[in-house]
């Protein structure tokens, strides 16, 4: 009876291995993962129309377009007759060859994946392709709706959209490979409103690919659903007169409505025509512009360029002040020339406002922009506690309330914080002791201290709204209905009370009237605002070397009820009041009236290059980004 | 024996009928979900690969009938001639037969083919079980061996002319047979230490598996020594020959391996021990089934909703390669169910057979369970990615009615036998 044990034990020792096998297998390693295999299941996409997208006046500015690629899908792809292939595509036997032969690398390209051969066949090709590529098989052509800029601007609101890559469309649970997304501006932060969602088709296939029926009935099938239009807060006509004012400068404009925080116009120069990210040219001109390293077109300089505030600053110092009290707008500072702020002989700050040795008042300080009654205003403000530490600390809690020193929250994708330093800032950079007057520049928005322009706009907006401000956005209405995002919709309070305004606000009309702003004001709209001139350096192999001054302005209109507030900033423009403001008082008249009546003026700007000034700047050094001071 | 005429189902293991039905009927069940991949719905169409098992599975019945109306005594008393006619088939088939896929295996009667192959299993297995069931016979006579040698590699011998090894290798399998009857496990072991070298050495060449196989036995020997010191002393040209066999052994599958096999049978081995990874070629057909047991799960995908049967993924799926729509559509559940389904199978059949009191049943009992359980294990082992391609078809339930039949044949003869034991006191 010994023997057939043996028989007993392979069975039961086979049957045991084989059952472990198979829950290996199948229930370690395998198992319905992703019920939906690429290989027996092939999906077809129907893609919907992205979104239009409209100004505040509701003209079009982003339309669609029909675009058709043909696309392979290398598995599938048998001996072809190259000659008739090749002129049905309009390409030469080379190039095909070589895309041919590209698609032949299974680690790059998986042989099931449908990928672009050709991108955007001409339209009045696309009916005689449909026609005769069904004889090609592994080749199909397949519809894309691609984007039209008919306003031909914005490009740095709109932004452009790029194709989904490999490594994306891996991780994305949305996005096969080569789809469309958007990249930049609006397309990148509203891309799921704008894009809609795909439709999806479901066929089964055999081990041919050959389609042999719907997969589950369709049970997994969805229908596309369009994209949403977009309403911009942007008033395109004010926004392209911007683009124009702005030709051969390089700086940035923001306007914001104050009442709403909504962004009228954002302007960057030089920017670039958005078409130019479109269609068939799209990845060369893309090399094109990113790769432009002096110029720079696809950098936002309204929203990332990071640069010293200069004078305007000197507002919100004298708001502070106001607010702790440690100055009325009758306190007086006399100025002689400066300010001495140290014993030592050096320890001395230069001021330009031309009121020697009579008393200065608030108003008079700022229209005249003094240096001296702002660095005792500041010092004040940071002694005031009798400990450094503690009223420093304040005065940066104070100045951030207006937005400053980080990002905005803005509905746009870029962006910079800016810097407003704190205590620890100091503490950090200098080992011993530090007092008000170690950084009395910040007094006069020289120190440290860095903001964007659209930080300086909405800083400006909180001004002409006596105390808050809306976080500034671009998107109005979406699908037709008002945006009703808790961020756009929030007031914020700044930490200076309403009363403290109307002084500072009168002086800052006194700059338009008998100020810096004086020959740029416009009869019967009463603008208010204050010019700056900042002084900028780079370091060549250590050394510091002075550029040209940037010129920049921050302003409202009109003093009453404002509806347009903004910051004009122009690199190496030089003095605020001969660049910025005549450019500002334009925008303003434009936005508010619709017409010039001043066509000399805008003549002159628009045709005012500083490409002379720009020129010296590359020879003058390597580097791009000028480190201000 | 009056009784028996009166009924034919009388004392018949209704549980090994049960187990046959069962493992029937859910492989056409598979072969349905296997071949209907434009399902047109009628399952009563004969065009079909399984309309055709339908009616294959239907004329079983007959076949059975006709199996169990014979005495038990006859099948005993015929099985020379039964075993003679099936080896004139099997030489026949060499000159009559019809060539498909490169071997000469079928005959043609009017678009109905019949394996001869499938057939000469169960006359074997008889012709074996009346020559050791003989009172006179004792396996230990060398003589005797060859005999019975002789019965099993007969078919054998005309088979590989056709050439189907995978048929073959299944006469391997009365070497459970003679074990029970008394052979000793020699050469089991002899056997099993051949697989292992060879396969040893196709994946780790020959220089390694010889110097770590003769530093092996070096130390077993020294190790015997060292306890029994007068070993080598006795047992030296043992010893000496061991070492020659292995030497000669080993160079020998290292030479016939780069020399005589042909690239086809190399790949294979090389496929089965991974030392060539390859997902198109040969590989092919190891990959997709494995693709498809894994994509079933635990719970499996559901009748007639594996995408990977349905899209013709495996190749000779509904036939060899069965097995993987069971793993897919059913899961780990059905695909473990079918495996212990056969276990019982076998292990009822073992435990019939040991309580025949007749040796004639006891004899073919075991032919029946070796070649079922060879094939069981040669077939899903394939399937599942643990044993080399061979094609042969895993019992009851792959297409084919030659195949059906003939484990038919296998089984219910047994079953004949065993109802007879109940009156053979």
């Amino acid at each position: 009876m010994k023997r057939n044990f043996l028989l007993v034990f392979l069975v039961t020792l086979v049957g045991l291995i084989y059952v472990g096998r198979l829950f290996y297998l199948q229930v370690i390693i395998g198992g319905n993962k992703n019920p939906i295999n690429s290989a027996t299941v092939k999906i077809e996409y129907d893609y919907p129309e992205r979104g239009y997208i409209y100004d505040r006046n509701n003209k079009l500015v982003v339309a669609n377009q029909i675009s058709y690629d043909v696309m392979i899908v290398p598995k599938e792809v048998k001996t072809l007759d190259t000659l008739e292939f090749c002129s049905l595509l309009k390409i030469s036997k080379e190039k095909f060859l070589t895309k041919i032969r590209k698609f032949k690398n299974p680690k790059k390209y998986p042989p099931w994946l449908p990928d672009v051969f050709i991108k955007q066949v001409a339209k009045e090709d696309f009916a005689y392709l449909q026609e005769k590529l069904h004889k090609f098989d592994g080749f199909f052509i397949q519809k894309k709706i691609i984007r039209n800029y008919p306003m031909k601007s914005s490009a740095n609101i709109l932004g452009y959209l790029g194709e989904v890559n490999e490594r994306e469309a891996k991780k994305s649970h949305y996005y096969s490979n080569r789809d469309l997304i958007g990249r930049w501006g609006v397309e990148k932060y509203y891309e799921k409103d704008l894009r809609g969602v795909k439709g999806r088709k479901h066929f089964k296939r055999d081990n041919l690919n050959r389609i042999t029926g719907t997969y589950k009935d369709g049970k997994f099938d969805t229908l596309a659903v369009s994209g949403k239009d977009l309403m911009l807060t942007i008033d395109s006509d004010l926004q392209k007169y911007g683009e124009l004012l702005m030709t051969g400068k390089r700086g940035g404009i923001v306007a914001i409505e104050p009442s709403s925080g909504e962004i009228l116009a954002l302007v960057t120069a030089p920017s670039y025509d958005p078409n130019l990210m479109v269609g068939r040219k799209r990845s060369a001109n893309s090399v094109k512009l990113f790769g432009d390293s002096i110029n720079n077109p696809t950098y936002d300089r309204g929203l990332q360029g990071a640069y010293s505030p200069g004078s305007p600053f000197k507002i919100i110092n004298g708001l502070i002040g106001l607010q702790e009290g440690v100055i009325d707008k009758n306190t007086s500072v006399y100025c002689y020339g400066g300010y001495q702020y140290g014993k030592r002989k050096h320890e001395f700050m230069k001021c330009h406002c031309g009121i020697y040795g009579r008393p200065i008042k608030l108003k008079t300080a700022i229209a005249k922009s003094c240096n001296s009654y702002f660095s005792e205003t500041y010092r004040k403000i940071i002694n005031k506690p009798n400990n450094t530490k503690i009223g420093f600390e304040n005065w940066s809690n104070q100045v951030k309330s207006f937005g400053l020193g980080n990002f905005l929250g803005y509905d746009l994708p870029v962006g910079q914080k800016g810097l407003v330093p704190n205590t620890k800032f100091y503490d950090d950079r200098y080992n011993f002791g530090w007092r008000a007057t170690t950084n009395i520049s910040n007094a006069i928005g020289q120190g440290e201290i860095l903001t964007t322009p659209i930080q300086l706009a909405n800083a400006t907006a909180a001004i002409a709204n006596k105390g808050f401000y809306y976080t500034p956005h671009i998107v109005k209405k979406i699908d037709n209905q008002t945006i009703n995002n808790e961020k756009f919709i929030t007031k914020r309070n700044t930490s200076i009370e309403a009363k403290h305004f109307p002084e500072v606000i009168e002086a800052m009309h006194e700059v338009f009237k008998t100020g810096t702003g004086k020959y740029s004001q416009i009869k019967g709209i009463d603008i208010c605002g204050k010019t700056g001139t900042v002084e900028n350096f780079t370091r060549i192999n250590g050394e510091k070397i002075q550029l040209k001054d940037h010129s920049i302005l921050i302003a409202f209109a009109p003093k009453d009820n404002p509806k347009i507030a903004m910051a004009v900033f122009v690199e190496n423009g030089g003095y605020g009041s001969t660049i910025a403001a005549p450019i500002t008082s334009l925008m303003i008249e434009k936005y508010l009236t619709n017409a010039i009546s001043r066509k000399n003026i805008e003549e002159r700007m628009i045709n005012l290059s500083l490409q002379n000034e720009y020129d010296k700047l590359i020879l003058k050094k390597d580097s791009i980004a000028p480190t201000t001071e | 024996m009056r009784r028996q005429q009166n009924n034919i189902f009388a004392n018949i293991d209704w549980f090994l009928v049960l187990l046959f039905f069962s493992l029937v009927i859910f492989g056409w069940i598979n072969i349905y979900a296997a071949s209907s991949t434009n399902s047109d719905g009628s399952i009563l169409n004969f065009s079909t690969r399984y309309g055709k098992q339908l009616i294959f599975i239907i004329l079983t019945i007959p076949l059975i009938i006709l199996i169990l109306f014979l005495n038990s005594k006859f099948y005993e008393q015929f099985s020379s001639l039964l075993y003679l006619f099936s080896i004139l088939l099997l030489a026949g088939v060499l000159v009559f037969g019809k060539k498909i896929n490169g071997a000469t295996s079928w005959y043609n009667f009017g678009g109905i083919g019949l394996q001869p192959s499938e057939f000469a299993k169960a006359f074997t297995a008889l012709a074996l079980a009346k020559l050791m069931s003989d009172r006179q016979y004792n396996l230990k006579l060398i003589k005797n061996q060859i005999k019975a040698f002789v019965i099993i590699f007969l078919p054998g011998f005309f088979i590989a002319l056709q050439p189907d090894m995978g048929s073959v290798l299944i006469y391997f399998s009365f070497f459970f047979v003679l074990n029970r009857e008394g052979l000793t496990l020699r050469y089991f072991t002899l056997g099993v230490t051949t697989i292992v070298l060879f396969l040893l050495t196709v994946y780790f060449g020959t220089t390694w598996v010889l110097v770590s196989s003769l530093v092996l036995i070096t130390i077993i020997i020294l190790y015997i020594s060292y306890k029994n010191k007068q070993f080598i002393r006795f047992n030296w040209p043992i010893v000496l020959a061991t070492y020659v066999a292995l030497i000669l052994f080993i160079a020998g599958v290292g030479y016939a391996y780069t020399n005589i096999l042909k690239q086809h049978q190399k790949d294979r081995f090389d496929v089965l021990v991974g030392k060539i990874e390859d997902n198109s070629g040969i590989g092919y057909n190891t990959y997709q089934s494995e693709q498809t047991i894994k994509s079933g799960g635990f719970l499996g995908k559901g009748f007639l909703q594996g995408d990977r049967t349905q899209g013709n993924f495996v190749p000779e799926q509904d036939t060899d390669y069965i097995f993987s729509t069971v793993s897919e559509e059913w899961g780990f559940m059905g695909s473990s169910l079918v495996i212990i389904l056969f276990m019982v199978l076998l292990y009822r059949i073992i435990y019939l057979s040991e309580k025949q009191t007749n040796k004639f049943s006891r004899i073919y009992g075991y032919g029946l369970v070796s070649i079922l359980f060879f094939h069981v294990v040669v077939n899903i082992g394939m399937v599942i990615g643990l044993l080399p391609t061979i094609g042969i078809p895993l019992p009851f339930f792959s297409y084919g009615g030659s195949s059906l039949w003939g484990f038919t044949l296998l089984l219910f003869i047994f079953i004949r036998l065993d109802a007879h034991k109940k009156y053979d006191y």
